[in-house]
């Protein structure tokens, strides 16, 4: 009678045994990203691309080797460091303001019940509103200045983070907060040891969320309401001597740009800290 | 056989047992309901409960799943109000959590973003940092977590997690335990273990222990007093006194008997 269960344990011991190396790789460690095949993806589309154009035979595309040509011009003239720079001097300003804004206003709005109740309305009203429909009154109110770039990326970031914040405490599980005040804990300890802890999973999430809205958004205010910046030069290429070379550089360099942000910002979720609170527990 | 070792009573009959011994939850004329779906509505869940328990005993609570008696606990430590009667803990009206009893959450209340050294430490108030992790190490290695001081509670199956949240709690130094069915999510033989180190911890500590079950043999293997409550709108059935030496053999004829008068007071047919 006790031989069937032996078996059977025995069985799953073997069989879990196929399976661990798999799993402990998931969920005890971040997989190190491979980078074989995603070059050989991105080195295929290129391919792609530069057949496309070849056997296209017009202008409505210019082909890899023509946009590399443009990124070293640009590199040569000084252009490209100075519109990066510029670019994310104004995505720094209008993301640091959005995260120190948004994450104090959403954790006290998760917190008290009626303040929530008061404001939740209001936001979800302004926050379905593109950043870019502010434009006309960015001018209107900074000018042509740094100052309009950084307060649209700033509504860009605030919001997504704002909302993130306020759920996150909404969320927090009552089990953690009985634990707590049952030990005794006086608000701010309450506040510091565990609902700050317990939010930060998800106020990370609307963080990375809002870098790479404040990332679309500088690009786009910068095509319109200041004169430098790499939406500047997308626009002033084309409209300065239909240089489309230089316009698809410049979105190529926007990309890479941006995958560098978040790939940095992501780095804040690999915290031991953090990443209880992640999709692969 | 052994009639003297095992004495199953209603409270009610025997008055000068609370008498005897100092009474450390004293629970009179409880009602508790929650609010209902539409407004307005409440849905009744205790109605009436009466009991009490001993300083330094171990005693259970069973009844059927959904009988109310996680409400019943969350009252008694201080989470929930009670819509009508008290509830007294060495004398005094609780009137919410005190450090000096520790709740052990039925869903588990470990912090995820601590580590296991760092969670045991967490009802520890103002030491110096020796006596203090003297006191953590200490608890870690009585629950027999010792070698996993840095980890953190996802990396720790749910046996160990549940021996996180009970050393926290005993590192806490409380009187009193409340434990809402700790064990539940485990399977058999960790259960079966734990049950034993929590026997074994209990006979040093010497806590009092309220301990919410759903298994009436895992009532009959730990609790000195069974409170016994029945389907919803619950109270208390009945109350019954286990005095017999642990480990207990449950495959005796008393056990039988025992289980057969549980079962019948929850208002179920035992096969
Ligand atoms: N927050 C709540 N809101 C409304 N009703 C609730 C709430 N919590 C519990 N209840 C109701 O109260 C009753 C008792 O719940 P409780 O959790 O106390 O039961 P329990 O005896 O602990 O059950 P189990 O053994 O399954 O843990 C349940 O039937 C449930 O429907
Ligand atoms: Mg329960």
């Amino acid at each position: 009678m006790s031989l069937v269960p032996i078996a059977t344990t025995d069985n799953a011991e073997n069989h879990r045994n196929i399976i661990k190396p798999d799993r402990v790789r998931r969920s005890f460690s971040v997989p190190a990203p491979s980078f074989t095949l995603p070059l050989l993806v991105a080195a295929a589309s290129i391919g792609v691309w530069e057949l496309a154009v070849t056997f296209s035979d017009n202008d409505l595309l210019p082909g890899p080797a023509l946009v590399v040509k443009g990124i070293i011009e640009l590199i040569r003239k000084g252009l490209l460091a100075k519109y990066i720079v510029a670019s994310l001097f104004r995505v720094t300003w209008g993301f640091a303001l959005s995260v120190l804004v948004g994450v104090p206003f959403g954790l006290f709005l998760g917190w008290f019940r009626p303040a929530y109740q008061a404001f939740n309305p209001l936001i979800q009203l302004l926050r379905p509103i593109s950043p870019i429909a502010w434009i006309p009154l960015a001018i209107l109110w900074f000018g042509v200045s740094d100052a309009a770039p950084i307060f649209l990326i700033f509504l860009a970031g605030v919001f997504p983070i704002t909302v993130s914040a306020a759920a996150a405490v909404r969320n927090i599980q009552t089990v953690y907060i009985r634990a707590a005040r049952n030990f005794g804990l006086s608000r701010l300890a309450l506040f510091r040891k565990v609902i700050l802890p317990a939010a930060a999973p998800q106020i990370i999430t609307g963080i990375r969320i809002a870098l790479g809205v404040a990332w679309l958004v500088v690009v786009a205010a910068e095509m319109i309401a200041v004169n430098s910046g790499l939406g500047y030069l997308i626009i002033d290429a084309r409209n300065a001597g239909k240089r489309y070379d230089l316009v698809v550089a410049g979105m190529i360099v926007i990309g890479l740009i941006g995958l560098g942000l978040d790939l940095l910002i992501s780095r804040l979720e690999r915290f031991e800290q953090i990443r209880w609170g992640s999709s692969h527990r | 056989m052994n009639q003297q070792n095992i004495c199953m009573n209603n409270e009610i009959d025997r008055p000068e047992d609370s008498v005897a011994s100092v009474p450390a939850i004293v629970v009179r004329g409880l009602w508790s309901s929650y609010p209902g779906r539409r407004k307005g509505t409440t849905i009744d869940v205790l109605e009436g409960v009466d009991m009490e328990t001993a300083r330094g005993e171990f005693a259970c609570i069973v009844g059927p799943s959904g009988c109310g008696k996680t409400t019943l606990l969350n009252t008694i430590a201080g989470f929930l109000e009670a819509t009508r009667g008290e509830v007294l803990v060495e004398g005094r009206r609780v009137v919410g959590p005190d450090p000096k009893r520790i709740f052990i959450f039925q869903e588990g209340g470990v912090f995820p973003w601590l580590t296991v050294r760092d969670n045991v430490g967490f009802g520890l108030g103002e030491l110096q940092r020796s006596e203090r992790d003297s006191i953590i190490q200490h608890y870690i290695d009585m629950v027999g977590l010792t070698g996993f001081e840095s980890s953190y509670p996802r990396e720790l199956s749910g046996g160990m997690r549940q021996r996180v949240e009970i050393a926290r709690a005993l590192a806490a130094n409380p009187e009193i335990l409340y434990m809402d069915e700790p064990f539940g999510a485990l399977d058999y033989f960790t259960r079966y273990k734990m049950r034993a180190d929590l026997i074994r911890i209990w006979e040093v500590e010497r806590k009092t222990i309220l301990f919410v079950t759903h298994d009436i043999d895992e009532a009959l293997q730990l609790a000195d007093r069974i409170i016994v409550m029945n389907r919803r709108p619950a109270r208390v059935a009945t109350v019954v006194e286990v005095d017999a030496p642990r480990p207990r053999d449950l495959d005796s004829s008393e056990y039988l008997g025992l289980r057969h008068r549980i079962f019948a007071a929850m208002g179920m047919n035992h096969p």
